[in-house]
């Protein structure tokens, strides 16, 4: 067998590695607007499923989804503290994720079960609108799980404590197992239970085993087999953004101008 | 074509199978084949990567210094697979993300590096090239069976269309949510192994 030099073995590795990460990096960049592109527009669909608007796993054309999220979704700012609308920020633009990165837009989140470290000032939340009355609201949730961030959607009704359904677009748990989050007969259990209890507190929850039928047991969400620690994630996930320092102030205020109207 | 290049490209469908004589790559034909569209994807996937991959190690294998042989491999298979799951991301964003991990995954699918080191290090590229193409071939024939099987009798579907109406649904067909889960791909696997082995007993171990 040939014998190599150590100068050459080095440069040989040197080389491949070279041309891996130009073929690698080329990929990616000409690429990314595709998947990025597709990133909107899953996240348009998800926001359209957990609205009722679409089918889960239905197939729909790029324009279909584009089209019937400009006909019936709207998009508001929202400021968190206290609850209002703030137009002063285009919401078709804002992403949500990137400022609560940026310590201008954000804070440190008070200490949580939900894993969150920061906070953005703003949140962007998805309205269906028929006939000019907001006919749910989706608001974005995010928290951690057992190994990743899981991020997602949660529809509330009018009445703001109702959940008209749950989504969530990305994450990295266990395929099989946390990763049923993902799964429309999971997802559809959470459909008509209640978010808050009568004092307002969050109080749905996602229990270990079997929870009732939605009339007798309104707080409880069946738990995961196999994955108890992602759906202890997702109950503090949700019950954080219900909360004081998530959109609670924002769905109180949404409720006074509601009952006043 | 010569019979080497022929018994390269077809003896890995059945005489060699790898999933059913090599037993190898099993994790992900686990995983991915709960649905005949990821099968499918899956398939395309792994086809593209194995031949590639068995390609470019065959024009380069005179140069491999042995010492950092397996790395080197490692390398042009893991860049391979990130292409891979780049282009399905940007083309066929729904089904990248069913099969998340199990894209990344094909790096330690051991049929890509042992067809590397075992065929394409000492054989010219063409028929590496056919070698992985037949073993790329071989395990989406079993991946496309056991997603076929599994979604048909598993959901009643094929291709995501209902072929059988379900009770729940008003039909008659009440799905086996055994084929839904990983041990209904180990079961189907075994008995394909079975067969295949009986058909051709000297596939089998003393």
């Amino acid at each position: 067998m040939r014998q190599y030099s150590n100068a050459y073995v080095i440069g040989f590795a040197t080389a491949v590695c070279l041309v891996c990460s130009i073929v690698v990096s080329t990929s990616a960049v000409v690429l990314r607007d595709r998947q990025d592109r597709n990133k909107v527009l899953d996240r348009q669909t998800q926001v359209l499923v957990v609205a009722g608007l679409l089918e889960e796993g239905q197939k729909t054309g790029a324009d279909e989804v584009e089209r019937l999220f400009e006909d019936n979704i709207q998009m508001r700012v929202v400021d968190l503290e206290t609850g209002e609308y703030d137009d002063s920020v285009d919401a078709a633009a804002y992403d949500q994720r990137k400022a609560s990165k940026d310590p201008a837009t954000s804070r440190a989140a008070p200490a949580n079960n939900a894993g969150i470290t920061r906070l953005p000032s703003r949140a962007l939340v998805y309205q269906r609108v028929a006939d000019d009355q907001v006919q749910s609201l989706i608001l974005p949730v995010e928290g951690k799980g057992l190994w990743s961030t899981l991020y997602g959607y949660i529809a509330l009704a009018p009445d703001t404590t109702t959940i008209e359904g749950i989504t969530f677009y990305e994450h990295g748990e266990t395929p099989g197992l946390g990763g049923e989050v993902d799964n429309p007969s999971w997802k559809s259990l959470w459909v008509g239970r209640q978010a808050y209890d009568e004092n307002w507190q969050p109080a749905v929850e996602v229990i270990k085993g079997l929870a009732g039928p939605v009339a007798e047991d309104p707080y409880r969400v069946d738990g995961i087999s196999g994955a108890t620690l992602t759906a202890r994630g997702v109950s503090d996930l949700v019950r954080f953004w219900l909360g004081e320092n998530g959109f609670q102030p924002y769905l109180s205020g949404f409720r006074a101008e509601r009952s006043a109207s | 074509m010569n019979a080497k290049r022929k018994g390269a490209l077809l003896d890995p469908l059945f005489n060699d199978n790898p999933i059913a004589a090599q037993v190898l790559g099993i994790c992900s034909a686990l995983a991915v084949t709960t649905k005949l569209e990821t099968s499918v994807v899956m398939s395309l996937a792994v086809i593209a990567v194995l031949s590639l991959s068995n390609l470019t190690v065959s024009l380069i294998r005179n140069l491999i210094p042995p010492s950092i042989r397996i790395i080197v491999q490692l390398t042009i298979i893991a860049s391979l697979v990130i292409v891979t799951d780049q282009i399905l991301q940007a083309f066929v964003y729904d089904i990248s993300k069913q099969l998340s991990v199990f894209v990344g995954l094909i790096i330690t699918n051991c049929i890509v590096m042992g067809r590397a080191e075992a065929y394409a290090m000492q054989n010219p590229p063409f028929e590496s090239l056919l070698d992985g193409l037949g073993n790329g071939f071989g395990y989406s024939l079993i991946l496309i069976v056991v997603g076929f099987l599994r979604e048909l009798i598993g959901a009643g579907k094929f291709f995501g269309y209902q072929v059988l109406p379900l009770v729940s649904d008003g039909g008659w067909y009440q799905p086996n949510g055994l084929m839904v889960l990983a041990p209904g791909a180990f079961f189907l696997i075994g008995i394909f192994i079975w067969a295949l082995r009986t058909w051709k007993p000297e596939l089998q171990e003393d």
